[in-house]
């Protein structure tokens, strides 16, 4: 077998140094009867390099990629061009093989990259500090909400209606297990979001406000009020960035008055992959360092006094504290840390405002061409590169009817709210520096073709 | 005299002291060792950038203006000449299983084929969207189905839960289903047990998920003991969390007696499957009573672990657990259709018990097309032979090493996957950390050191099936001679590593006053 070293004469002359007759009797503390005779039945033997490249080839052959059709899907995950050398440099065995760094003598490499990675999110989402990222944006909204609890000694979060559903149900399934409030309302298919409705949720019962920014509507919400908001009843402003592209363009949360900010960092160095892996982003003021999940990477020296870094403030984890952790992390998501890292590195802060100038200008192009459908309607007011159309009828067929003509024509709010009455007609377009002006013009004329009943 | 050398020169014998305090050097680089600065030294914000973008074809929309950033993100950018050299540069400054042997016990750092890399950026997986319809999807929904009935069929399951992204996630899912469970039957267990063996996320997970958690002591043998363990259940017991393999490298010899234990006393088990490496193919944890166990991709079935993750931890589920997983997750139809159930009153396969979303979208997908990709390769007679060499190759470190380094469990009989050591013998002021400090400049990643806790001075040794003979011979030998040295109290082990980009490092400064992110005002030491 092409990855086993061991040859047949190696294991021999092995068992015979150990002093085993057979292999089986290294495995004598199995009892006889939870032991296989042989391999697994109902299961194929081994196979060739060839062989298995055919057959995930095959399976890889029945979606269609986003690349073969004109392509407007966002909702927390958003396809943008990758430069080439970002997944040629994650692929060296340096970075791709390595573990956590728990050596830090020889894994300088992963630890700079995670020093430098903190850095650039701590200043794109315009916080103090970051940690060395998280499994996605919608576990490190949880796990947000969880640390504002643990400052705040309340248990009651007040959600968004603009919060992704998804992230909305992850939140709402831990908390049905700690017993922590969630308390959270349905988007209203409004131009404005529901900043108001949030405000006035918040009483002194209250933990932490999240608020997604921009929302899952595609809306703006207004940070600043609602960091007054919550600052007047000592609760905090959790805000939750999916896109963060746009904060080459609006402004950081952080600086509009956000205590933490978490975010799915898929959009920058990440392809979509059907949904992860995926890198949640963390920041938050500095005197919560304490109360902080995750890897935590910090500069420092070595014994002739040169600058180096190490993994830090382990004793709010889970292999120091144990049942007393902050969490039970034990693995960031440091490989895509690295390919968003490597991307904002070759943006920079010009960079990264010239590519959301032009995702927001690809937009307006979209919504203007797709607003003139007859019968279609532009939700929003504001949007940065995604935005709410509103249907004449279920959206849910739309989107089916349009794949059909070979267009992946956006996501509908009927995906993303089963059984929610009064959405089913909205309809999640994403726009980003891929979108060319041929795909708008096809999505245009699909959902046209589609909306009047017109066949495939 | 060679021809390459027609000189007849020949180096002069070492002087003893190092090469580059003989030889300092302008830049301070040596050869090959290359120290980097952080991209903030190397370009200031704005300056450059590595991507060439067109102009935005219109001006923000007007109702944007109260929004807009003030100023940029204060982020440097670079070319990509310099992009590529700085994370090239970087890179050599790491260890890696691509170098040579990465003995973590319990993490289970194996090779990782270039195949899977390969399959996994088919754009068929790379570039679909999660969202996408579910008819333009068939075949990545049919990579889920597919990989979930191979771990379903080696685990002897009944279920499997495909979206935890990392095993604490994943162990996390499991007490979810355990809770959730014992919930449907009006009743209310608070207390999960486990051993004081286990790895830190058990009883992490089991205070996150909102249980109280009580430990189980060892046995002199390293096993769970089972008369503590049956003497402490009772109705306010949920479940135990029992690592099997255990931390020590042991076989829980008791599993069916455990299971069996918790179960009439109306509890569930959960089985921590970091250690499945060392019976995949061999044992079913199915047959042991287990009632959910979590897989980590990244150890058993060699998916990259990338400096620290992106993991995977589909968790396989018994009969009693299954109807209480978490959504989404796949179901195939007599025509062949892979369905994604996302909603608890689904059309088909309703599932009204389901606990709820523990992630946005549907798991680690790229993480499932490499390991199909392991699977598929191995097939289950290849799967049976990486249990077989993984516990060969552990016995034979134990056998050869235990005379110099001490094997506290060394006389219960053969170790599975992991060869345990512990720190009796060293000299006075010789420690666990001096020998792996010392395995750096021998040219190899130390193992897992002081862990698990139950031996002093751990030394927790997994060299995997993928190491050959004569590298595992060249690993005993540098080893051996470690702890030799350390047992004759040789003073320069103090101070190792002396050949690796850093020495040790200062974590109690790091830790005292945390310098987190990089900041103008924070002068390089």
């Amino acid at each position: 077998m092409r990855y086993l070293p061991l040859t047949p004469a190696d294991r021999t002359e092995m068992l015979s140094a150990i002093g085993a007759d057979t292999i089986d009797a290294l495995f004598a503390d199995v009892p006889a009867e939870a032991r296989l005779p042989g391999p697994v039945a109902g299961l194929p033997a081994h196979a060739s390099e060839m062989a298995v490249e055919r057959h995930m080839a095959a399976l890889a052959a029945r979606n269609l990629t986003a690349g073969a059709a004109p392509f407007f899907l966002g909702a927390g995950a958003y396809r943008h061009h990758i430069p080439a050398s970002v997944d040629h440099l994650i692929q060296r065995g340096e970075f791709l093989t390595a573990y956590t760094p728990y050596q830090p003598e020889i894994a300088q490499g992963t630890l700079q990259v995670l020093f430098e990675f903190q850095t650039q999110v701590a200043r794109l989402l315009g916080t103090d500090i970051a940690n060395a990222s998280m499994y996605d944006g919608s576990t490190a909204c949880w796990e947000a909400i969880a640390m504002a609890a643990r400052i705040t000694r309340r248990k009651k979060a007040v959600l968004s209606g603009g919060l992704h559903p998804h992230y909305g149900e992850t939140v709402k399934t831990m908390a049905r297990f700690t017993g922590d409030a969630i308390d959270a309302r349905p988007p209203r298919l409004d131009a404005a979001p529901d900043d108001a409705d949030v405000i006035a949720a918040i009483d002194g019962e209250t933990a932490c406000v999240v608020v997604q920014y921009p929302d899952v509507l595609g809306r703006i919400p207004d940070l600043a009020l609602i960091a007054a908001a919550a600052q007047a009843h000592g609760a905090l402003l959790v805000a939750v960035v999916t896109e963060p592209v746009a904060l080459g363009l609006i402004e950081a949360p952080g600086h509009l008055g956000a205590d933490i900010v978490v975010g799915e960092g898929q959009s920058l160095g990440v392809g979509l992959q059907f949904g992860g892996p995926y890198l949640g982003l963390f920041g938050c003021r500095e005197k919560f360092v304490r109360q902080m999940p995750g890897r935590l990477c910090g500069q420092t020296v070595d014994a002739d006094g040169r600058r180096g870094f190490v993994l830090t403030l382990s004793t709010r984890e889970q292999h120091i504290r144990r049942e007393k952790a902050t969490s039970n992390i034990c693995t960031n998501s440091g490989l895509c840390a690295l390919a968003f890292s490597i991307h904002m590195t070759l943006l920079g802060g010009a960079g990264l405002a010239r590519l959301a100038q032009v995702n927001h200008a690809r937009a307006q192009a979209a919504a203007r061409r797709l607003g003139q459908v007859p019968g279609v309607a532009v939700l929003n007011d504001v949007y940065f590169n995604e935005f709410t159309l509103i249907l004449p009828g279920d959206a849910r067929a739309a989107v089916r009817a349009l794949a059909d003509r070979g267009v992946l024509g956006g996501v509908s709010l009927g995906r993303l709210y089963p059984g929610e009455g009064g959405l089913d007609r909205g309809l999640l377009v994403a726009v980003t520096e891929m979108t060319g002006d041929d795909e708008i013009e096809a999505l245009a004329t699909a959902l046209d073709d589609v909306l009047q009943g017109e066949p495939a | 005299m060679s021809a390459l050398n027609p000189s007849g020169w020949r180096p002069e014998a070492g002087t003893g002291e190092s090469a580059a305090a003989l030889a300092p050097t302008a830049s301070g680089d040596h050869a090959l060792a290359l120290e980097e600065p952080l991209i903030f030294e190397l370009a200031a914000p704005g300056d450059k950038c590595g991507v060439d973008l067109d102009a935005p074809e219109s001006p923000p929309l007007p109702g944007l203006a109260r929004f807009l950033r003030a100023a940029i993100a204060p982020l440097p950018g670079l070319t990509e000449p310099e992009a590529v050299r700085h994370y090239t540069r970087l890179s050599r400054q790491n260890y890696a299983i691509d170098l040579g042997p990465f003995p973590l016990g319990s993490c289970t750092m194996k090779h990782n084929p270039r195949l899977n890399e390969k399959v996994a950026r088919l754009a068929g997986f790379a570039d679909v969207h999660p969202l996408q319809p579910q008819q333009t999807v068939q075949g990545a929904l049919g990579v889920i189905n597919e990989l979930a009935f191979w771990l379903v069929t080696l685990t002897g399951m009944h279920g499997v839960a495909m979206t935890p992204k990392a095993g604490a996630h994943g162990e996390l899912c499991g007490l979810l289903c355990i809770k959730a469970a014992i919930a449907a039957r009006g009743e209310d267990r608070r207390v999960i047990l486990v051993p004081e063996s286990a790895h830190g996320t058990n009883p992490a997970t089991a205070a996150f998920a909102g249980f109280a958690v009580e430990s189980i002591p060892a046995t002199a043998e390293g096993r769970v003991d089972l008369a503590a363990l049956t003497a402490r259940l009772g109705p306010d017991v949920a479940g135990v969390m029992i690592t099997n393999p255990n931390t020590c490298g042991l076989f829980e010899r008791d599993m069916k007696a455990i299971s069996d234990a918790v179960h009439a006393a109306g509890g569930y088990v959960y089985c921590d499957g970091a250690n499945f490496n060392a019976i995949v193919g061999k044992v079913r944890p199915g047959d042991l009573g287990i009632d959910a166990m979590h897989i980590n991709l990244h150890k058993t079935f060699s998916t990259p672990h990338g400096g620290g993750g992106p993991g995977s931890g589909p968790v396989v589920l018994s009969q009693a657990l299954s109807p209480f997983g978490p959504l989404p997750f796949t179901a195939r139809t007599a025509d062949g259709v892979v369905h994604l159930i996302e909603d608890t009153n689904a059309d088909v396969f309703p599932q009204p018990g389901a606990f709820g979303r523990m992630a946005a979208f549907h798991g680690q997908m790229g993480m499932f097309t490499r390991a199909l990709a392991y699977i598929l390769s191995h097939g289950a007679d290849g799967l049976r032979q990486v249990a077989e060499d993984a516990v060969l190759n552990a016995n034979y470190v134990l056998r050869r090493l235990e005379d110099v380094l001490d094997a506290p469990f060394g006389h219960s009989g053969p170790c599975m996957h992991e060869a345990l050591f512990s720190d009796a013998g060293l000299a006075d002021g010789f420690s666990t950390l001096d020998i792996a400090k010392g395995l750096i400049d021998e040219g190899f990643h130390p193992m897992t050191v002081y862990f698990p806790l139950v031996v002093h001075g751990s030394m927790l040794v997994e060299p995997t099936e993928t190491e050959s003979r004569a590298g595992l011979d060249r690993f005993i030998a540098s080893l051996r001679s470690l702890a030799e040295r350390a047992r004759a109290g040789d003073a320069s082990l103090k101070s190792a590593p002396h050949f690796a980009p850093r020495r040790r490092l200062d974590e109690t400064q790091a830790a005292r006053k945390p310098v987190l992110v990089w900041r103008e005002t924070v002068a390089p030491a």
